[in-house]
């Protein structure tokens, strides 16, 4: 028997919810938090430019209302079902089944919706792009992938 | 049924009925519109992602 050098699969998991705060202390945002972070899921147009690069929630390129109210600025908030967690020696997360949006009449065609951390200044999570799609008076849903090691919406493999 | 369109509640008996499917790598959406006269007045879609977004881990050697 051998050892392995390898990132411990616990510790990706643990990233996920902030048990780690590595480094000197200075600038570190080291903390033991109650109760989660609020994660909210906002709509963009095909013509924005989110991407890697994103770090923070803007408004510029979101989607708004042609009419109607159906529409929030800032997208909606996430209802965290199911904890990160750690399948295999990937570091899983997949807040909740779905997202939705009702009595929605979209401005523009969306084909995005970017993750985003409300209560850490709005930091960027992630950018999920989907064909692009117009609503007119109905309901947008967007469905979550399944909550395993291949294909969870945030996998730290 | 009963369907919420852009000129109100109307018999989706009174509408016509189009839908579509879009089904690749990366999810598996459906969409329903109505229309009245040849005016859209009703769209609604369900966007089902299949798979999400890797991060890759890695550690350094020592020594």
């Amino acid at each position: 028997m051998a050892n392995t050098q390898a990132m411990c699969s616990s510790f990706k998991g643990e990233l996920l919810t902030g048990i780690h705060a590595l480094g000197p202390g200075t600038g570190v945002p080291a903390r033991v938090a109650a109760t989660s972070d609020t994660v909210k899921a906002a709509l963009y147009v095909a013509t924005a430019t989110l991407d890697a690069s994103t770090t923070v929630y803007s408004a510029t390129g979101e989607a708004t209302n042609g009419s109607g109210a159906g529409y929030t600025a800032g997208g909606i908030t996430v209802t965290q079902a199911t904890a990160p967690s750690t399948s295999g020696t990937t570091g899983i997360y997949t807040p909740t089944a779905t997202f939705q949006w009702t009595s929605f009449t979209s401005a523009a065609a969306f084909d995005t919706v970017f993750l985003y951390n409300s209560s850490q200044s709005n930091k960027a999570i992630s950018v999920h792009t989907f064909g692009s799609q117009s609503i007119t008076a109905g309901t947008f849903q967007l469905t979550m992938p399944a909550h395993a090691a291949s294909t969870a919406l945030i996998r730290i493999a | 049924m009963i369907i919420e369109t852009t000129v109100g509640l109307i018999d989706d008996s009174e509408l016509e009925k189009r839908e579509g499917v879009i089904d690749n790598e990366n999810e598996y959406s459906t969409w329903v519109e109505y229309w009245q006269h040849g005016v859209l007045v009703h769209r609604s879609a369900s966007v089902g992602l299949k798979k999400g977004l890797d991060a890759l881990g890695a550690v350094g050697s020592v020594g």
